[in-house]
């Protein structure tokens, strides 16, 4: 970091870039420029963005330096450039969700989390990639291409988000926003080795985010430390009136308490998700980070959450049925593509099946199997059935413990084509994910090493309903144990 | 006809679709108004665009309250679902509604002539933009293109489910009718039928009384009470000639033509699509505190069953015989002008005959009491009350002043008396014709008199003195 003279200084972390703009010691014209200039070095190899709104960014900046210039705040984010995934709408500029049925669409309304970045000073650089509709854990199935890990090109950064993460990983941008699923922040976030939090469910307004499955959507950060990860979700969180499932909480304090420590804080290990399935390297770093919270004061032990083991097939039920509902809108008549044809029902038809990819599909048809006349009951009704007993085991562990603690991902970042033919191995992926979408809770991915091949690994925090201060507090002895 | 008197009984369950009178729609802050320039009461929400959330009008909430209080439900604790079908006017392809926890249950609704109607539910759901089909006639299968128009998209509804209570299509249209007037009294809804803020399907099936219920087709497009009563009594008709011919009726829904008179084919059960409910994740539960019910139910108006049976009380009558009267908003005058000493039961008949006229609500109870009491007293004529209210309710004037101003003022018994034996003597061959039998000729012998006195003469009076002279006259030659 240099004086007012401007000359660039090195790049992130967003609290020390938007702390030097504040203050006038750098400009955000030139941390703009400056990560405009990584991007155009390295994006084509990795392709992390769908659009990069260079111009927009930089007239944002310039207007952000004459606010400083004139003695104005811009706000916690004074200058932070920020990825945002393609399925957050963006006023006048494309929204895809990676999807050709969306080719084009541009949404006459920002998302609510765009309006607060923007409030906070933050500059938006890009959209990013992500799977179709945020439907899938590599974003291979991107209608736009695969987005390349920026450690390891040959594999997979993740997904869905998997845009938002390789853009932190790569430097082009010090945050990024993503939405969570069923691990789609956190997944890709272990991959690639930055932080990722899911917050609880309605703690971040979904208002502008495209739809997937509303009841387990949920906007977080991407960041390359936990304290810029608080930050962002100070920023981005509390409550809006525009989106009924938004708790009725002001946002969570978390940089004031990210130094508080983990003493006496009970930690649970969740044993379901130490089992089969997860490599041993894997298993190897979640029980270091249980030492270093153990080592930091915390009171680690083994609990169980027996339920968690059904997270998997109750996701794959609930969360097709709700995209089969949320998509039906893409029917060629309004927005997006259109395909045209003898009659408005053949047109429909002609449109999604140009306009959606495979995965999207076949979600779809499960979602709409699973809610039909006859089968509803076998299915949507099972599968709610097991997300209130996996709520009910949650509650029941958070009786015991403080915190609980599990791998992010079975495995390290896999090679394209691993899992594209075998759509089950794929969700797989997702298994230590997805019971906190199920149950509401608050999660977030740690970078706690590396496995083989020097591929990061994550490990995961989780916390009960609203309990994102202490889940910080844990994330960052875990950073501070891992420097 | 009546299909019992052809040994068939008609079975109707009717569901009412009401707009709700608010000043936003359901789930957005986009004005609810009728008769704007196509597609400029929109916005992302009521458009469906992607990203879009629902969030609940409360005020709907209230009407909806309102509603299944006026109509003697149980308001419950309810949820949203989704009503998944493609159709172009719908801008999610889902419409969001209620379905098995609505926040209405179990009421009923009480027709003038005191029978029940049972209500099943009556629920919250968001109406669908409106389609134009251009070209072909207007019929979608030869259209060249069609236009949506979204500004209806999002506009709230509660939706009426009547029992199958109903058996004749003059029950059926009473039922609306009386719907229609609790809506408007309670001021839910504005219910025009012709700008569909009102609308109307009706399940109709026949069966010999006393056998289970038959297979019920469904009738939709009935715009007004007149198309309402033809079609339940077309389908009917339609079913009984199927059945007398020993032919199955077909479960299906129906279209009514208003230009042929009868009912089409729109889609069989077979047709009928899966809507795939499932609760709405984008909205939270409605459970209307117990307090906030309290409040909405304290400013419940009086409904027009309870105002016929107090005004029936008070004046003598039977509710169904001054349901006229309650309709046209006049019970509050009548009933205030009794309290002020009018005569009931001649207040209710000028109600109910003499104050048709736009106005007529406003008239000062007290002059109304005041012109009944001038009637009673012999000072005007029937004739001339009726003259004189009229004259009250255009200038607003007292009666005694107008009266005084038209020169009524009335006969003494001698005048009239002369008055009837002047006409008699201007006109012998009626007088004679008269008297021997003829009472058409009483009247010319009345006009006579009539004219003679400017009106002023009372009728009745005038035909009973003829009478009597008649009576005291020489038997015929």
């Amino acid at each position: 970091m240099t004086g007012a003279g401007g000359r660039p200084g090195p790049r992130g972390p967003a609290h020390e870039i938007a702390a030097a703009v504040r203050r006038g010691e750098r400009t955000a014209a030139l941390v703009v420029d400056e990560y405009l200039e990584a991007i155009a070095a390295r994006e084509e190899e990795l392709h992390a963005f769908n659009v990069i709104t260079a111009e927009r960014a930089r007239e944002a900046a310039a207007l952000l330096d004459r606010r400083v210039a004139a003695g104005d705040d811009p706000g916690p984010l004074a200058g932070v450039p920020v990825a945002l995934k393609d399925n957050l709408c963006t006023r006048g500029v494309p929204t895809t969700c990676s999807s050709r049925i969306l080719a084009g669409w541009k949404p006459p309304y920002d998302a609510t989390v765009v309006e607060r970045l923007a409030a906070a000073g933050a500059v938006v650089v890009g959209k990013t990639n992500l799977d179709e509709f945020a439907m899938g854990s590599s974003t291979e199935h991107s209608a736009t291409g695969p987005t390349r890990n920026p450690v390891d090109t040959e594999r997979v950064p993740g997904g869905s988000s998997g845009g938002s993460a390789a853009a932190v990983a790569a430097g082009f941008a010090p945050i990024a926003l993503g939405s969570d699923t069923g691990g789609s922040i956190r997944q890709p976030a272990a991959f690639c080795g930055v932080v990722g939090v899911k917050p609880t469910y309605g703690r971040v307004s979904r208002y502008g985010l495209v739809a997937f499955a509303s009841s387990l959507d949920q906007i977080g950060p991407f960041a390359t430390t936990v304290a810029d990860a608080a930050l962002v979700l100070e920023v981005i969180a509390g409550h809006d009136p525009l989106d009924s499932t938004s708790v009725a909480e002001p946002a969570p304090d978390l940089l004031r308490v990210l130094d508080d420590g983990v003493a006496g804080l009970r930690v649970g290990v969740v044993r379901e998700l130490l089992g089969e399935g997860v490599d041993a390297e894997v298993v190897e770093r979640t029980r270091a980070a249980a030492e270093a919270l153990d080592a930091a004061g915390a009171v680690v032990d083994e609990v169980s959450v027996p339920a968690a083991a059904y997270g998997l097939s109750a996701y794959y039920l609930i969360a097709p049925a709700e995209a089969s509902s949320n998509l039906a809108r893409y029917d060629g008549v309004r927005y997006g593509l259109r395909v045209d044809a003898a009659s408005t029902a053949e047109m429909n038809v002609a449109t999604r099946t140009e306009g959606f990819g495979d995965e999207v599909k076949r979600r779809i048809m499960l979602g709409t199997y699973a809610l039909s006349a006859g089968y509803y009951d076998a299915y949507y009704g099972k599968a709610q059935r097991v997300r209130t007993l996996i709520i009910r085991d949650f509650d029941a562990a958070y009786e015991r413990v403080d915190l609980l603690l599990a791998p992010t991902t079975p495995t390290t970042a896999f090679r394209f084509g691993d899992k594209t033919g075998d759509p089950l191995s794929m969700y797989l992926s997702d298994v230590c994910t997805i019971p906190s979408n199920l149950s509401g809770h608050p999660a977030m991915s740690v970078p706690f090493g590396f496995g083989a091949g020097g591929l990061p690994i994550g490990v995961q925090v989780l916390a009960p309903a609203l309990g994102e201060a202490a889940m910080f507090r844990a994330a960052a002895v875990l950073e501070e144990a891992i420097k | 006809m009546s299909a019992t008197a052809t040994g068939w009984e008609t079975v109707v369950g009717l569901e009412v679709h009401c707009e709700l009178a608010t000043a936003t729609k359901l789930f957005c802050a986009c004005p609810n108004a009728f008769g704007a320039e196509p597609n400029t009461n929109v916005c992302p929400v009521c458009l469906g665009l992607p990203g879009s959330l629902p969030v609940l009008n409360e005020r709907a909430v209230e009407l909806a309250m309102r509603i299944g209080q006026a109509l003697h439900c149980t308001v419950k604790p309810s949820i949203f679902h989704r009503k998944n079908y493609f159709y172009p006017d719908m801008p999610k392809d889902y419409q969001i509604s209620q379905y098995d926890e609505p926040i209405n249950v179990d009421g009923y609704l009480e027709l003038p002539d005191g029978t029940r109607v049972g209500i099943e539910r009556a629920h919250l759901e968001e109406d669908t933009g409106k389609t134009t089909h251009v070209g072909g006639g207007g019929r979608i299968h030869e259209a060249t293109y069609s236009l949506v128009d979204y500004n209806r998209a999002g506009v709230p509804l509660v939706e009426i489910v009547a029992a199958p209570d109903i058996r004749s299509a003059d029950a059926a249209r009473a039922y609306v009718a009386e719907l229609r007037a609790i809506l408007v009294a309670i001021g839910a809804s504005d219910a025009r039928m012709e700008e569909g803020s009102l609308r109307v399907d009706a399940n109709v099936s026949v069966r010999r009384p006393g056998e289970p219920f038959g297979t019920r087709c469904e009738v939709k497009n009935l715009n007004s009470l007149r198309s309402l009563g033809r079609a339940i009594e077309f389908e009917a008709q339609r079913q009984i000639t199927l059945l007398e011919r020993g032919e199955a009726v077909v479960q299906q829904t129906r279209h009514w033509d208003e230009s042929d008179g009868r009912t089409h084919t729109l889609r069989s059960k077979e047709e009928a699509y899966d809507y795939r409910y499932f609760p709405e994740p984008d909205l939270v539960p409605v459970a209307p505190p117990g307090e906030w019910q309290d409040q909405v139910r304290a400013l419940l108006p009086p409904l027009p069953a309870d105002r016929r049976a107090h005004l029936a009380a008070v004046t003598g009558s039977t509710p169904a015989g001054v349901a006229l009267v309650v309709e046209r908003g006049l019970d509050g005058l009548v009933l205030a002008a009794v309290a002020a000493g009018a005569d009931p039961e001649r207040a209710l008949t000028h109600a109910e005959h003499n104050l048709s006229m736009e106005g007529a609500d406003r008239l000062d109870p007290a002059a109304f009491a005041r012109l009944v009491a001038m009637e009673v007293a012999g000072e005007l004529t029937a004739t001339q009350a009726k003259a004189v209210l009229v004259d009250m309710v255009e200038t607003g004037d007292p009666p005694d002043d107008i009266a005084r101003a038209r020169g009524f003022e009335a006969m003494g018994s001698d005048a009239l008396t002369a008055a009837v034996d002047e006409a008699i003597a201007a006109d012998p061959d009626a007088w004679a014709s008269y008297c021997g039998g003829n009472e058409k000729a009483k009247g010319a012998l009345v006009g006579r008199v009539m004219k003679a006195t400017r009106g002023q003469a009372d009728g009745k009076a005038v035909t009973a003195l003829l009478e009597e002279r008649r009576a005291a006259a020489p038997g015929p030659a």
